[in-house]
This record gives C-alpha cells, sequence and structure tokens, in this order.
C-alpha cells in the first residue's frame, strides 16, 4: 500500500499498557498538504497514537514511514528534529517561564552558543501575531489565562521549520475568534504542504477544516473518510460503534423544562472592582442557570466569586434570605456548594490517587474526617458514576494519571456531581468529553435537579447552554446585560445579547 | 528594576534586603567591619563555600539535590596533597587529574538519577558517604605542604605560593588567587544560567520535567549535566580549600553541603525547582559569612549562636517561598479541592 503522495504513515501499530491494549493494529496515512481529523470517544487511542509516533511511548509492533523510509523517534526531542511538530492534549508549558522562552525554549536564537534575548523576544511576539494576539511575551506564562497558554503551545509548535504538524486538542479553551486565526493559519501551513493532524471533539471545526478523517475507536481502526463525503450522523456512529438515530438527539433537545421555585441564594449586586461589575443573580433549588457571554465577559469570576476564591467589594450575598458573606472555598463547601473549574485538567486531578479515591474526594472532604465514608460506599459510588459517565478505565483503582485526557475530565466531573451539593458551579464542564458522553452528562444534570440540586451552568457552547438552562444570564464586558427565561432562551437571543453594542442596551 | 520585575523576584529582593540590612547593622555597630581587608578577608575565607553552592543551585534549580560536595571537597583537598606532597606531581597534572575525576563522579551520580529513576537525595547521600569514606582511606591525617626543595625542585612550590603570587592588589590590600577562582567560576555560571541553552533547560527541567520531555527539551543531558556542574564546582572548592589553607585535610568541608543548601535557599532559590538565581546563591553565601562575622564581633557570644542565626533565617526564607507560592496559586486562578 505505497501511497505516493503519503508523507506519513503509520502501519499496524500496536500498544498496550498494563491492563489495557491502548492499540491495536491501527494505521493512519497523512498526506502533503492535508489536514486530517483523528476522531474518536474518550479513550478510544488518539492520544496514545500521537505518543506513540512521537516517541513518547515505545510502540509494540507496527511501521512508521516518512516520506517513505522508516523512521522510528525514540523521544520527543528526536521526533522534532525528525520535523513532526507536536502539541500534545496536557497543555505542555514551563509555568514559571516567560512566553517568549516558552516558545523559544529548545532553539532559542543564538550567537557563538549565547541567547540573544531580544531576537528571542522578538521571534516569540511574531509567532503570536500569526494566532492574531499581542501579549507581554516577558510575563509568566502561568499568569495568563489557559486560553492564551493553549494559544502559546500553539505558537511554539507553529514557530517551528516542520513536514508534519500534530495538534491535539488544540481549540479546547479557545473563544470562536481564536479558533478562526488559527484556522487561517493552518490553511496556509497546508497550502505550503505540510501534513496536519488534528484532534478535537467538537464537531464543527472538525468539519470547518478537514479534508479527511480517520476514526478509532476503542484503540482499532474504523475507516478514513473524506471529510465531504461523510454525514455528521455518521461519524458520530462510527466513533461509538452504534446507530445514534436522529431521534435520541432531537430528545436531548431541551432537557430542562420546569423551572425552580423561589430562590435560595441572591445575589444583590454584587462586584469587584477590575473583575465584576455589581450584578444581581438569583437561584433556586431544581434549577439550572446557564452563564453565557465570551471568554472573558465575566463567567468565571462570578462564579468565583460565588464560591468564595474571590471576594466581593460591594453588594450583598443572601442565602436563604440571610446575608453572609462568603469569604473561603472552603466556608463554601461547608455551605455544600460546589465547583468544577474550568482548568480542572491541570489543576484538580491528583494524579496518584486511583479513580475511585478522586471521586469520593470532594464527598469525604465535606463530611470531614468523622464521617468516613466505608469502603463498601466508595466502591459503589465509584461504580455508579463509571458507569454513568461511561468512564474508560480498566478499574476504578487505576491511578488517574493513566486516563485518557476525557476521562479525568469525567472523573473530576464525578467527583462534584458525588458529593451531592445543594449549589453546583460547572464552568465547561464537556468541554473535551465526546458527544455520547456529553448527552450522558446532560442527562445526569437533569435527574439531579430533578432531585433538587442547583446547577450554575456556564458553557461556550450555545446549543448546550439553551438545551440545558431554565435561565439563561448573559454578560458581556463583565457586565450583565440580560436574563432570559422560558420562551425566551434561544441560541439567537443570546447571540443578539452578547453581540448588541453598549448603544442599544 | 520596575515595580512588575520587583513583584516577579519577591526571594530575590528579600534575599539582597536581608543582606544589605545585615551589612548596615555590622558596620554601624562594629567599627572594624567596614575595613577593605575584613571585608575581603571574610568572601576569601568562604569563597570555597561559594564555589560549591553556585554548583548546587544548578542541581536545586531542577529540583534535585546534591549532598556530596562535603565529600568532595575532602576527597579532593587530601587527593591533590596526597598527589603533590608525597609522590612529588607536577601540579599542572595533578590538578586536570582530580578535576577528572570530579566530573567522572558526577556523571556517575547524574547517570544513575536519570536511567534508574533513583532519587537524588540517596544516591548522592551514597556518594558522600563513599567520598569522605576513600579519603579518609587515602589519609588519615591532614597533609601539610611543605616547600622542601627536592633535587633543586618543589612540586608543592606553586601550590604554597599561589596565593602570594596571583592577587590583585586593591588600596592597602589584596585580593588572594583563590578568591579570584570564586569571581571568575561566579561570571561564567551567570552567564551559564541566564544565556545558554543549558541554562535555560536546567530551569525548564526544575519547572517541569514531563513538559520539558514533551517540548523536545534534551532531558538526559541537562539532568545529568548538572551533577557533573555541581561535582566540578565542589572539586574546585577542594582545590581553593587546599590552595587557601596550604593543607590536604579529609575532614574538609565536613557538613559544608548543610550549609551551601542553606545558602541557596535563603538566596531565592526554591528547592522544589525552576526558580531562582545564581546571584542570589552568592548573596545567600554572603549572608551567612556576615551573620558569621557579627557573632565573632560580639565575642561574647557562644559561635554556636551562628548555626541558631542560620537556621531561624533559613525558616524565615522558607515560609516566604511558601507564601508567595501561596499568592501565585491563588491569583493564577487555580484551585484544587483536597
Ligand atoms: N500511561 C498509560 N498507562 C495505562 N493506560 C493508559 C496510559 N495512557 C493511556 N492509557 C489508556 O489508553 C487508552 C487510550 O487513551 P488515550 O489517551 O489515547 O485516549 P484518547 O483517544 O486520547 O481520549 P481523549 O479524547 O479522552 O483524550 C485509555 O483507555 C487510557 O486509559
Ligand atoms: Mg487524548
Amino acid at each position: 500500500m505505497a501511497d505516493a503522495t503519503a508523507l506519513l504513515q503509520l502501519r499496524g501499530i500496536s500498544k498496550g499498557f498494563p491492563g489495557v491494549k491502548a492499540l491495536s493494529d491501527v494505521q493512519l496515512t497523512i498526506r502533503r498538504g492535508e489536514i486530517h481529523s483523528l476522531m474518536g470517544e474518550n479513550g478510544a487511542g488518539k492520544s496514545t497514537l500521537i505518543k506513540v509516533l512521537t516517541g513518547v511511548y515505545r510502540r509494540d509492533g507496527g511501521e512508521i514511514l516518512l516520506n517513505g523510509t522508516s523512521i522510528d523517534a525514540r523521544s520527543p526531542e528526536e521526533a522534532q528534529r525528525l520535523g513532526i511538530s507536536t502539541v500534545y492534549q496536557e497543555v505542555n508549558l514551563i509555568p514559571h517561564l516567560s512566553v517568549a522562552e516558552n516558545i523559544c525554549l529548545g532553539r532559542q536564537t543564538t550567537t557563538l552558543g549565547f541567547l540573544k534575548w531580544k531576537e528571542i523576544r522578538q521571534r516569540a511576539e511574531k509567532a503570536l501575531a500569526r494566532l492574531g494576539i499581542e501579549i507581554d511575551v516577558t510575563e509568566t506564562v502561568s499568569n495568563y489565562s489557559i486560553a492564551i497558554q493553549q494559544l502559546v503551545a500553539i505558537a511554539r509548535a507553529l514557530d517551528i521549520d516542520a513536514k508534519v504538524l500534530i495538534l491535539d486538542e488544540p481549540t479546547s479553551s479557545l473563544d470562536e475568534k481564536e479558533v478562526e486565526a488559527l484556522f487561517t493559519v493552518l490553511r496556509k501551513l497546508k497550502a505550503e504542504g505540510l501534513g496536519i493532524v488534528f484532534v478535537t471533539h467538537f464537531l464543527d471545526q472538525v468539519y470547518a477544516v478537514s479534508d479527511r478523517i480517520t476514526v478509532l475507536r476503542n484503540g482499532t481502526y474504523v475507516g478514513e473518510y473524506e471529510a465531504a463525503l461523510l454525514p455528521r450522523l455518521q461519524l458520530i456512529s462510527k466513533m461509538m460503534g452504534k446507530e445514534l438515530s436522529e431521534l435520541e438527539m432531537k430528545a436531548a433537545d431541551r432537557v430542562a423544562t420546569k423551572a425552580g421555585v423561589t430562590p435560595f441564594l441572591k445575589l444583590k449586586q454584587v462586584g469587584r472592582k477590575g473583575s465584576l461589575k455589581p450584578l444581581d443573580l438569583e437561584i433556586a433549588a431544581g434549577e439550572i442557570v446557564g452563564l453565557s457571554g465570551l471568554l472573558g465577559s465575566g463567567r468565571t469570576e462570578t462564579a468565583r466569586i460565588v464560591f468564595g476564591l474571590d471576594r466581593a467589594d460591594c453588594g450583598e450575598l443572601q442565602l436563604d434570605g440571610k446575608a453572609i458573606s462568603i469569604t473561603s472555598p472552603r466556608q463554601a463547601s461547608g455551605l455544600k456548594f460546589g465547583f468544577c473549574p474550568e482548568d480542572r485538567k491541570v489543576q484538580a486531578i491528583i494524579p496518584n490517587l486511583s479513580v475511585r479515591e478522586n471521586i469520593v474526594l470532594a464527598l469525604q472532604a465535606n463530611r470531614g474526617w468523622m464521617g468516613y465514608v466505608s469502603r463498601p460506599t466508595q466502591i459503589q459510588l465509584a461504580d455508579k458514576f463509571i458507569k454513568a459517565l461511561n468512564i474508560k478505565t480498566p478499574n476504578p483503582e487505576q491511578p488517574i494519571r493513566l486516563l485518557s485526557g476525557g476521562n479525568q475530565q469525567k472523573v473530576i466531573l464525578a467527583r462534584w456531581l458525588a458529593s451531592n451539593p445543594r449549589l453546583l458551579i460547572l464552568d465547561e464542564p464537556t468541554r473535551g468529553i465526546d458527544v455520547g458522553a456529553k448527552l450522558e452528562i446532560e442527562k445526569l444534570m437533569a435527574q439531579l435537579t430533578g432531585e433538587g440540586m442547583a446547577i450554575l451552568f456556564i458553557s461556550s457552547d450555545l446549543e448546550e447552554t439553551v438545551r440545558n438552562s431554565h435561565r439563561v444570564v448573559v454578560l458581556r464586558d463583565r457586565q450583565k446585560v440580560c436574563e432570559l427565561r422560558g420562551e425566551e432562551i434561544s441560541e439567537k437571543n443570546i447571540m443578539h445579547a452578547i453581540a448588541a453594542s453598549d448603544s442599544d442596551q | 528594576m520596575n515595580l512588575r520585575a520587583i513583584k516577579r523576584n519577591i526571594p530575590f529582593v528579600a534575599t539582597a534586603s536581608v543582606c544589605l540590612l545585615l551589612f548596615l547593622f555590622a558596620s554601624l555597630r562594629y567599627k572594624g567591619f567596614l575595613k577593605l581587608p575584613y571585608l575581603l578577608g571574610f568572601i576569601s575565607d568562604d569563597a570555597y563555600l561559594g564555589i560549591a553552592a553556585i554548583g548546587l543551585t544548578f542541581v536545586i534549580l531542577t529540583g534535585g539535590i546534591d549532598l556530596s560536595v562535603g565529600g568532595v571537597i575532602g576527597l579532593t583537598s587530601i587527593s591533590l596533597a596526597l598527589l603533590v606532597e608525597k609522590h612529588h606531581m607536577n601540579p599542572m597534572y595533578a590538578i586536570p587529574l582530580v578535576l577528572v575525576g570530579g566530573v567522572l563522579f558526577g556523571t556517575l551520580m547524574g547517570c544513575l538519577i536519570h536511567f534508574y529513576l533513583l532519587p537524588p537525595f540517596l544516591v548522592t547521600l551514597a556518594g558522600m558517604f563513599l567520598v569522605r569514606g576513600l579519603a579518609f582511606v587515602f589519609n588519615q591525617e591532614s597533609i601539610q605542604l611543605t616547600d622542601q626543595m627536592l633535587g633543586g625542585h618543589s612540586a608543592s612550590h606553586s601550590l604554597i605560593v599561589f596565593n602570594s603570587t596571583i592577587k590583585i592588589p586593591l588600596a592597602n590590600t589584596s585580593i588572594p588567587g583563590t578568591t579570584l577562582i570564586y569571581f571568575v567560576i561566579f561570571l561564567i555560571a551567570l552567564v551559564v544560567a541566564q544565556f545558554t541553552k543549558f541554562g535555560r533547560n536546567v530551569y525548564a527541567l526544575g519547572g517541569n520535567e514531563h513538559s520539558a520531555a514533551l517540548m523536545g527539551l534534551p532531558v538526559a543531558r541537562t539532568k545529568i549535566g548538572v551533577y557533573v556542574i555541581s561535582s566540578l564546582c565542589s572539586t574546585l572548592a577542594g582545590i581553593v580549600h587546599l590552595l587557601y589553607n596550604v593543607k590536604g585535610d579529609p575532614t574538609s568541608g565536613t557538613g559544608l553541603e548543610l550549609d551551601a543548601i542553606a545558602a541557596v535557599v535563603i538566596g531565592g532559590t526554591l528547592l522544589s525547582g525552576g526558580v531562582g538565581y545564581i546571584a542570589g546563591t552568592i548573596i545567600g553565601v554572603l549572608i551567612l559569612s556576615i551573620i558569621q562575622a557579627i557573632i565573632n564581633f560580639e565575642g561574647s557570644l557562644n559561635s554556636w549562636w551562628t548555626r541558631i542565626a542560620i537556621g531561624m533565617l533559613l525558616l524565615l526564607f522558607i515560609l516566604l517561598q511558601k507564601l508567595i507560592q501561596a499568592k501565585k496559586f491563588k491569583t493564577a486562578g487555580t484551585f484544587q479541592k483536597t
């Protein structure tokens, strides 16, 4: 099967981990000048395939050809030298170092072996400008948002003279404009003859840029398709291995129906200088309130104030009619609030604890050391959520760091759902999670609110917000612009509110 | 430095301020303190500590530790004295020989740590016992370098006169050659840390080893490299110790690894790696020297008070680091529920 146009060919790749066969007999062919999406559910083996290709893992079997010659990279360093540039799923940057250094590390401009800092900075600025961002590159990278960090990682990968560019879920934290800027660059690189591998769970993005799609399922190769000839539903069923009828998709439409009654939590003109202008917000038991708006519009800031991560400097918070001030996350937990943060991928997992332990963590913390959750209960809980969220793990005792990225997120989500809070704040809970699991999560949210839990739901996905929320609060420029309820909730209305200029408020 | 730069380098700024305060305190309180010969004296006394601490800084920047630095000083000091004094070897050959020995020892420890994933603490602890033991096996007693002429020349001669031939006159005193070596090593280390790919890779490795590997940085070379640098520096420190005291001694550098670690940490380098400066370490060493000097001047105080003062200071700096990290943690918008 020697393909003359093939730039990179992977054949018969297999890779096993203790207890898991991550890849068996997988193939992937990347041609010159194409964008190739690698698709599959969480845990299908996408990241593993990429890591085998780039020498992070040694393959158990199979062959890799670059330009027709067999290659065998033993480390990412070697893969880079062969012309394979990669952005891995877990954003890999050095937190303490500056943006400029993170972009240029390992290939800084030097004379006689000495670094030329000025040129390094300029090069970093240029690399970021290609993606349409202008920031102070001398600032420490960890001081920037996850979105910027993701862009920095991408800029780093683009800054190298590569033949193959691999992007493993590069857009999970980006807003539309940033994604568009990235796509523009990708199209240009494609025209220059690069082969690009793109992994994402956003179907829109897949269809927006890909020429071809390779689907993996459970570590096996399903097929390679022309993107233009593969309808969306077919792609989904190929990924899931079962027919997902149109009907089922429809059924998931508007999960939310009934609204809550009397609010138990009220924010009255609560704000914080520099991060949020004073706003009103109410939430009742059994209600899902969606917070909508662009990145940086104040959604996360609102959540942080409610959870005591930031202190409000004006306004009043009322819980059950009594004024309170929430000054710390610990206090908020005591009030039975839960917060599943946006950047949980990096922040919230305890890598060496098992899936079970990670799931019961919040529940145990709430109960304190006196209320030890018995082991049978723990196992029961873990099993319940592993099933409910379709978490792919050989067993509940697997250390969480060995799970695929999407499955780690499901575990974190399970942790907060299991703690059975009164108010649960979910910041982008479905990011990086496959289509099938998204529907499961939505069903679970509906069920939990049916049992009286209140959910503050933050999502950049309008469709999802519309489908799940009883009420939608729209924010723009760190300010609440309107509140939609009942029939008013629609993508069109939300977009309108976000886009409306200040003058016609 | 603008305000933001200061904010970013709080540990370093704190170290520098403490140093300055101690210096002001001492110079106001003690008459003899602010005299050039005296100042140069205590810098020179601690030159070997400074050199070892510089090498150790690289290791700690990667998040590792090297406990063998004191032992290497002892072994170097006694073996060089043996070679030159007892075996009449020309220092021109003997010095490179011990330096090669230091490099090999560092390579060995680095390889064990990197390839066999052994904890640096244990590997270098074993290394410390090994070299200290060897030092005593070589010779139990100290060896005074003598200037006796054997057959018209003395091998030891050039070592003995080193500090009196190589010195820079300054005002009405002079800087000894060993102190010059210290300055030169300091400058080289500064440049390596800030202006070479290797130096930056050291910081990257300490910041996040997993990421550094995924970014395609040469992890193996860098990690082994820092242990080589540390051993090389402590070998140099051993040589300086010998030149300065004109005496090889298997006990020299005993417990010095702890002073060196203290100097590095007080100098603002995080033990967890990734953050710190070579210049900070030099200031750290200076702080230790000034404390020692103050206690000497006090006269009535037992010299062990130095230890207590260092202990308190160390505690203070560790608390400061913790505080800064906690604050960073919060401002970066991170949240971890445990
Ligand atoms: N180091 C490891 N040790 C053990 N098992 C692993 C390891 N890395 C991955 N796995 C397992 O291999 C399977 C494939 O994981 P992989 O990360 O490739 O999935 P993925 O397709 O990238 O999923 P996602 O969309 O969630 O990122 C998963 O079941 C995962 O648990
Ligand atoms: Mg993955």
